[in-house]
């Protein structure tokens, strides 16, 4: 036996190799890059051409300049930051490896935050070029929303990691039978965070469920950035506190999962 | 030190269900340090389902599995780096090159001086003209050799193989279980081997445990094994255990 990265700590070698499996997959394959760029820029200039439109004929919206862009780019994150986390761990479904990853010394936890760092590296790809088409073709900077910008970003990352956490944990238990979810669990955020209107537009009932996730803080944070020019800092430590409870459930899912995996056998047949 | 400690492998009254089917029914064997076991069964016996309660991908039902000293899968990750696996049924990320996968799973082992070791793996099991293609273009004993290599790569004193050879050609297999033979005398490993093959059961272990309907049916070396079946083969004498014959001396 060779090897001194023993014990029970925690490792940032193995989360360091993981991150390197990823890497390589991804530079080896260009339809797999083109992805991450793809429907980030389609979004945009849909919605970019949709509010320039509206801008001419409505007065609010003329004054609300950037505000559907600005949506659809923070949506892009969240949505995104979910994808790339649950695409890299469905990898390694397809890719029969899920066994070897299992056998290996690499902790849950490693694995989990090597698929962290994956989603922001394949955001970075698709949403940097995406930001910089929204400048040439709209004018609209979401670089130039500084700090605000930042604090947006790590609540929509930390929520996007809580579900695909959650999503990785229903794919153990549940094999690819569980794939859908990766692909669509987070449309059920898209009417619910209120990404296009503010949370006043939902009947009052339904304001608790939207004020209960916290993408919801971001995007009425987003709002009084670009219409009121207003920072709403407490809106964000609202979301971060939602994000740390969401993501301590979602953790606990996870490992919860993990175990029933263990006790039904499924981390030996993760196909259909 | 109890027999236990004094094991590579224990399992003691292991079980496995799943809802009304027992998978494992109730089976205990010791695995001495050093040795090389086979463990045959025919499909649905409950091999591939005992493997996978020593590596602790499995819970079980109840019983306990002990791999040097750690109670699986409790204590899994105080001995997985100590331990390794080759089976068909597994494969490498395809796009990835030979050398990118060994070298991500070495590094996951954490092996010291990786390139070394894979230049020394490459050399070993004629790999090195392989190791910057894609694995995905790699004929079936070439990947097997791949998944050699990998389940090798930290020089492991527990080594188990579910079905080594399978779906290889004679003269490949053949040079699989030679590499085995000499990293189990190089290394002292011990190995547990899940096999259909008599032949390479016959050739490489000196204990071989049947298995049926997750129960072991009998456990002895293949000589002797011959002898109370009063076979010429292990073939034939997994035919009798698999058909409920019975051995000669029970017979009698």
């Amino acid at each position: 036996m060779i090897g001194t990265d023993t014990g029970m700590s925690f490792s940032r070698n193995r989360v360091a190799a993981m991150v390197r499996r990823y890497w390589y997959l991804l530079r080896s394959s260009w339809p797999r890059i083109l992805d991450l760029i793809y429907w980030p820029t389609v979004q945009m200039l849909m919605w970019g051409f949709l509010q320039v439109y509206i801008s001419q004929n409505a007065g609010f919206f003329a004054r609300a300049g950037g505000v559907f862009i600005g949506s659809v780019l923070l949506w892009d994150i969240l949505f995104r930051g979910q994808l790339g986390f649950s695409i890299s761990f469905l990898e390694e479904m397809y890719a029969r490896n899920l066994g070897n990853i299992m056998m290996s010394p690499l902790r849950p936890a490693e694995f989990l935050l090597s698929l962290m760092i994956m989603s922001v590296v394949r955001l970075s790809i698709g949403m940097i070029p995406v930001s910089l088409l929204a400048i040439a073709f709209f004018g609209f900077n979401l670089w130039a929303l500084g700090l605000a910008l930042a604090a947006f970003f790590v609540n929509l990352i930390l929520t996007s990691w809580s579900v695909g956490i959650f999503v990785a944990g229903l794919l153990l238990r549940n094999g690819l039978g569980a794939e859908s979810m990766a692909w669509t669990i987070m449309f059920l955020f898209l009417p619910l965070t209120c990404v296009y209107y503010p949370v006043a537009v939902l009947p009052e009932w339904l304001q608790y469920v939207a004020w209960a996730l916290p993408p919801t803080y971001v995007f009425e944070g987003m709002r009084a950035l670009v219409i009121d020019h207003v920072f709403r800092a407490d809106l964000m430590a609202e979301a971060f506190a939602f994000n740390v409870v969401l993501f301590a459930a979602a953790s606990w899912a996870f490992f919860t999962l993990l175990r029933s995996a263990r006790v039904q056998g499924s981390l030996l047949q993760t196909g259909e | 030190m109890n027999a236990e400690s004094a094991s590579a492998i224990a399992v003691d009254n292991l079980v496995k269900r799943y809802k009304s089917v027992a998978a494992v029914d109730g089976i205990s064997f010791r695995l001495a340090p050093g040795s090389i076991t086979g463990l045959l069964g025919g499909n649905g016996a409950g091999k591939t389902t005992t493997i996978a309660m020593i590596m602790g991908l499995v819970t079980p039902t109840a019983g306990s599995v002990s791999v040097l000293g750690a109670d699986m899968p409790r204590d899994r990750y105080r001995v997985l780096h100590r331990m390794n696996f080759e089976s068909p049924y597994v494969d490498m990320p395809m796009r990835l090159t030979v050398r990118q996968n060994l070298s991500v799973f070495a590094q996951l082992y954490a092996v010291p001086d990786i390139a070394g070791r894979i230049a020394s793996l490459g050399a070993d099991l004629e790999l090195t003209e392989l190791l910057d293609r894609p694995t995905g273009k790699l004929s079936a004993g070439q990947k097997t050799r791949v998944s050699l290599a990998k389940a090798l790569l930290n020089k492991p004193e527990v080594l188990l193989l579910d079905e080594p050879t399978a779906s290889l050609d004679p003269d490949t297999a053949d040079w699989v279980r030679s590499r085995l033979e000499r990293y189990r005398a190089e290394h002292g490993a011990t190995v547990l081997l899940a096999s259909h093959n008599m032949g390479e059961v016959e050739r490489l272990c000196e204990r071989v445990i049947i298995m049926k309907t997750g129960r072991i049916e009998d456990d002895d070396t293949p000589v002797h094994l011959l002898s109370r079946y009063g076979r010429e083969t292990l073939e034939e004498v997994f035919l009798d255990v698999a058909r409920g014959r019975r051995h000669r001396e029970a017979a009698q």
